[in-house]
């Protein structure tokens, strides 16, 4: 077996935790414990990017794969990847270094535990994206809660123990019933192997129910529609960096967990209830857009924005097309790109003048000019203009929908002329107009690790809106053999 | 050197936008001018190349996004109604871009403003080029934004951001239907590309779809998909209302995106697609009574406008729809022909508007102006000339555009073809009117204002009266000049070649002469009309105007189409927003989740509670009753 890169992207967080774990923390060391957290997570930035050099595009096999025993006929520890994951695991290297820059002004008390919480994060998340077997999948994916619980309920709002006791409640209700599903795999199969799971393929007469049991998961974490109203609250009461990896990653988790499972285990039971996602994706869609529209928190308006662009993702992902399950993979890389950004815009802002209501701005545009460019750009990637990485995922999930079900895409077509309405609305009312609060004059434009950040940010969503091949080429093979084997066992059964 | 026709505007911006500050307003405002200049005389070259040499190409400059089956490249594609567009469009922006160093003298914010015209240029010329429909959408989605940021460019005047936001909303309505055509192209070829999307489309002609529980056939919905994006960017009537907001912009922007290139997109769109439009009667004959409409309602509404930029906003519309029932009678090259000569004239009115607005230090309402002709000499003759173009006066550009368009229209003879072309005849009628008092009441008559002495007025700047001048060289003689070239479809003299597809010839014959006549005379007879009605005899216009106070009203308020969106969709809107999330969201879904879960475990555990009393005999109570409770079951089984 060659290096184990996975479980060296897995474990280097975790390593950097602990280390963190046992350095003093005192005010003057803070800048020690942000430096050896940023270190940690850039080496992981870097690594996984030698990842995606030494990663073979030309097939769908997985690769780097390790397997361990874990509990001896049980449980193996098995980790690979193949082109569906790889853009995640990189999404989140590169998000994690990017959320520990921006700290500095958000986090005022207990940086170094922190830090920890965000270390492990990743650490789980990259799991998540990796892992080639259910019960190491569920493991880390239930873990990945616990972090963010614990950012939202220390170092979040005013409402921080309600909003993290409802994230909570929501995402566990779908896990349990994950749970069940994953162990009657088990005994139905006598495995919980991803790939042998594959191979085998699982009876279409338990399908649709363990389908739901995984959707229920799923469905919250993403969050579909009528199981969203928890993400608005999670963002507003948590810091900036707690909003941005919740945005950014723990978000992609369903919308991954999807293509993986559902559509790859249960091909049946998926094309039963594709009925189903479309008409929540769309009401999601459409129902939020409105939503978005009248919010007077500009963090909550964004929030509400997400759930809009994850009903795009989840309807795309199950139209079963080429472009409709790319157009996913990209919207939801973009959106973890901009959403980031978005979040991070609402915090300098925040940071300055201690309010998320949009009434509190306006005409701030020559007091930060900087800013006002980058909210712009960010702005226009969330409304989906060509040019943009917004624009490719979108418009491509469009043309996969309108190739399966006229109506579902028209009715979510209608979506883009909301969101053009309600992220221009807002950009206008924080950014332009008179100059009405005299104290936004004390303003002062971005530092230089928040425009450093930003710029981060803004290079590979303008990158990919104008030249998105390197991702399309990196997913094309994974998803073409996906749809060749889902079809294949359409007809089969 | 093809591909540096487009990069060059792009640079500009990107100069411009990024190093405006460090490189001053002046060597931004000389260096985006010089380089869409360069890109303006290359454009002219290319064009020449075009007529003369029969030079057409398809240079595909990188791979764009490829999934499946679908294949989209950043492509240039030079063929004759490109090169037109070309030549139209950086023409005009060069001439913008120089006019605007004098009109934005005293703005403190010259490099943005420059950048976002370049900017605009690159966007438009993406547009034009395109080989492909998605590249179009990107140059389409491109103007508009830069659209957007320059009527919103005094982003302290709370109505220009409105006006700003609606124009990309509205312009997204479109869109809405654009994305849905290309979508359809896609679902139905597999490709997007104009030359594979069009070897198909007669495979298709049979081909009948169940599109939204209505049974169509595949071409008409393509067709009337794809035409609800032209009616958004063209602003054609329903989708027109944020044209006369975006006058909220500064003048030369209203010039150059919303009179000369931008809002004819619709129309190219139309023009490039006629190979597909040619097998849809049914979306033909839609064109042509929107297009009609829009000329009849718009020109109606510039009747009764005072706000001088408005007016000619809404004659905007007005030719545009004349442009579009060209194209809906097949006449798609009379229609180019008008999109071109337009360009030049009414740029020239705008821009001459622009003068005129300076003079007054921004004041717009034509109630205010009067009597300086003599104070702006230049500007009076200028506009005058725009002004014979415009209305068609004999022997102008505007005289053979807008007469091939009735002509054909009457030669397509059908009901909507005399339709047409009976509207078209009384819109030119109304067209002079208003035109005409435009021209009166700026610069005959008393002088109406109160805020500024008439020595204060100037002639304007020559770097401003220049490109004035120049335009409206095209005025005068783009008409003359090119008849032939765009209207002529003989064998020998066939310009558009393959870019222009026609499924039957267009009629040869000429309509009777006092159908030609027809036109002119009215155009001419009202120039002595309007005079008496707004120099000589003022009252009159008031006492008609009192006498049909609901008529007046009515188109004061431009048909009520504001009103009846602000009813119909944007309080709504608004108002499903706060339903959805404070009933939804919050009574049903949090209240019925969540948060009433919670709710009914405390109260479900604040009952268990009073179990635990702690009373042993009513434990013990408790007890015996279920042990007897149990024994009974036991029993009776």
């Amino acid at each position: 077996m060659n290096f184990p890169i996975l479980s060296s992207l897995i474990l280097l967080p975790s390593i950097g935790a602990l280390f963190l774990f046992f350095t003093k923390s005192t005010e003057e060391k803070n800048i020690t414990v942000k430096y050896v957290a940023l270190f940690t997570s850039l080496v992981n930035f870097f690594l996984s990017i030698y990842l995606w050099i030494l990663f073979d595009h030309t097939t769908s096999k997985f690769q780097f794969v390790e397997d361990r025993i874990w509990i001896e006929g049980l449980i193996n520890y098995k980790v690979g990847i193949d082109g569906i994951s790889i853009l995640f695991i990189i999404l989140t290297t590169f998000i994690t270094p990017l959320c520990i820059i921006s700290v500095n002004n958000s986090i005022k008390n207990r940086l170094r535990e922190f830090l920890i919480a965000v270390l492990i994060m990743e650490s789980f998340m990259i799991g998540v994206f990796c892992s080639l077997d259910l019960v190491v999948f569920y493991l880390f994916f239930e873990a990945g809660l616990i972090p963010m619980f614990l950012i939202i309920g220390i170092w979040g709002g005013t409402r921080r123990v309600y909003s993290a006791f409802k994230f909570f409640l929501f995402t566990l209700l779908g896990s349990v019933l994950m749970l069940v599903a994953i162990i009657s795999i088990y005994w139905i199969t006598g495995t919980t192997d991803v790939t042998k799971l594959y191979e085998l393929g699982i009876d279409a007469k338990y399908q649709n129910l363990l389908w739901l049991a995984f959707f229920s998961s799923f469905a919250v974490k993403t969050p579909m529609w009528p199981v969203h109203t928890w993400l608005p609250d999670a963002h507003v009461e948590a810091p900036t960096a707690g909003s941005v990896l919740l945005a950014a990653i723990l978000l992609k988790m369903a919308g991954y967990g999807f293509i993986r499972f559902s559509l790859g285990l249960f091909p049946v039971a998926s094309d039963i209830f594709t009925p189903l996602i479309y008409a929540l994706s769309v009401i999601a869609i459409i129902f939020t857009s409105f939503i978005a529209l009248m919010q007077e928190d500009m963090k909550k308006l964004i929030a509400y924005s997400s759930v809009a662009h994850m009903g795009f993702v989840t309807l795309g992902i199950f139209t079963i097309q080429q472009q409709g399950i790319e157009g996913s993979i990209i919207q939801m890389i973009s959106h973890g790109l901009v959403s980031a950004a978005l979040f991070l815009c609402v915090g300098v802002v925040y940071d300055r003048m201690h309010s998320r209501l949009i009434n509190t701005y306006g005409g701030i545009v020559s007091i930060i000019p900087k800013y006002s460019v980058l909210f712009m750009i960010f702005t226009l990637a969330a409304l989906g203009l060509p040019g943009t990485s917004g624009f490719v995922g979108e418009f491509l999930i469009l043309m996969g929908a309108f190739k399966d079900n006229f109506l579902v895409a028209v009715l979510a077509s209608l979506g883009v002329i909301i969101g053009a309405a309600y992220m221009l609305w807002l950009y206008k009312r924080v950014i332009f107009g008179k100059l009405v609060n005299l104290e936004l004059k004390e303003m002062t434009d971005l530092n230089k690790s928040e425009l450093f950040i930003l710029t981060c940010l803004a290079i590979p969503t303008l990158f990919f809106g104008f030249y998105p091949d390197p991702l399309i080429n990196t997913i094309e093979v994974s998803i073409n053999d996906l749809i060749k084997v889902y079809n294949i066992s359409l007809v089969n059964n | 050197m093809e591909i540096s026709i487009i990069a060059l505007p792009l640079i500009a911006s990107i100069i411009s936008g990024f190093f405006g500050k460090l490189i001053g307003d002046r060597n931004s405002e000389i260096i985006t001018s010089l380089l869409v200049t360069i890109s303006a005389i290359l454009s002219a070259f290319v064009l020449y190349q075009v007529i003369f040499n029969q030079y057409q190409d398809n240079i595909v400059i990188a791979k764009w996004i490829s999934s499946g089956t679908l294949e989209v490249n950043w492509s240039m594609k030079i063929d004759p109604l490109s090169a037109i567009m070309l030549v139209v469009v950086t023409s005009v922006s060069s001439l913008v871009h120089i006019y605007s160093i004098g009109y934005m003298s005293h703005d403190p914010h010259k490099p943005r403003f420059m950048a976002y015209l370049s900017l605009f240029t690159f966007a438009m010329l993406m547009l034009v080029t395109s080989d492909n429909f998605i590249q179009l959408f990107f140059g389409w989605e491109g103007v508009g934004l830069c659209s957007y940021f320059l009527i919103g460019f005094w982003f302290k005047k709370d109505t220009a951001n409105t006006a700003a936001i609606k124009a990309f909303v509205v312009n997204r309505v479109g869109d809405f239907g654009f994305a849905l055509g290309i979508f359809l192209i896609f679902y139905l070829f597999g490709t997007v590309n104009y030359s594979e999307v069009f070897k198909l489309i007669p495979t298709i002609t049979e081909k009948d779809l169940i599109f939204l529980g209505i049974k169509i056939n595949a071409i008409d919905l393509i067709c009337i998909l794809l035409f609800i994006g032209a009616m958004g960017k063209s602003a054609q009537i329903l989708l027109h209302t944020w044209l006369p907001d975006a006058m909220e912009g500064p003048t030369p922007v209203s010039a150059l995106i919303h009179a000369a290139t931008m809002v004819t997109a619709g129309v190219f769109l139309v023009v490039r697609c006629s190979p597909i439009y040619e097998y849809s009667e049914l979306a033909l004959n839609i064109i042509t009574i929107v297009g009609m409409s829009t000329a009849f309602f718009a020109a109606t509404v510039a009747l009764v406008q005072t706000d001088i930029k408005k007016i000619i906003a809404y004659s905007t519309c007005s030719q545009l729809g004349y442009m579009f029932f060209a194209a809906g009678v097949g006449a798609y090259n009379v229609a180019m022909f008008h999109l071109f000569t337009h360009a030049f004239f009414k740029a020239l009115l705008f821009l001459g508007s622009g003068s005129v607005i300076h003079a007054f230090k921004d004041e717009q309402d034509i109630n205010n102006m009067g009597g300086i002709y003599k104070k702006l000499p230049y500007t009076y003759i200028l506009m005058i000339i725009g002004t014979l173009a415009l209305t068609g006066f004999p022997f102008l550009s505007g005289f053979y555009s807008k007469d091939a368009i009735i002509e054909f229209a009457y030669l397509r003879g059908n009901t909507t073809g005399y339709y047409a072309a009976g509207i078209g005849i009384l819109t030119a009628f109304l067209t002079s009117i208003y035109s005409w008092r435009l021209i009166f009441k700026t610069f005959h008559g008393k002088y109406n204002n109160k805020n500024i002495k008439i020595e204060e007025t100037h002639e304007s700047p020559l770097v401003m009266l220049i490109p004035l001048f120049l335009l409206s060289i095209g005025a005068i003689f783009a008409g003359y000049t090119f008849k032939e070239l765009f209207i002529d479809q003989s064998t020998d003299n066939n310009f558009w070649k393959d870019s222009i597809f026609f499924l039957k010839p267009l009629s040869t014959e000429h309509p009777p002469i006092w159908f030609l006549v027809l036109t002119p005379i009215l155009v001419i007879s009202s120039i002595p009309i309007t005079y008496y009605l707004y120099v000589k005899n003022k009252n009159l216009p008031e006492q008609i105007a009192n006498v049909n106070k609901p008529l007046y009203h009515f188109l004061l308020n431009k048909w009520y189409f504001d009103e009846l969106y602000d009813v119909l969709i944007v309080k709504p809107s608004k108002n499903l927003g706060l339903f959805l999330w404070k009933f939804f969201d919050i009574k049903l879904i949090d209240g019925f989740g969540p948060d009433g879960i919670s709710a009914l475990i405390k109260k479900c555990s604040l009952k268990a509670n009073k179990f635990q009393s702690g009373y042993i005999y009513q434990y013990a109570f408790i007890m015996l009753l279920g042990f007897s409770a149990l024994l009974t079951f036991l029993i009776i089984k």
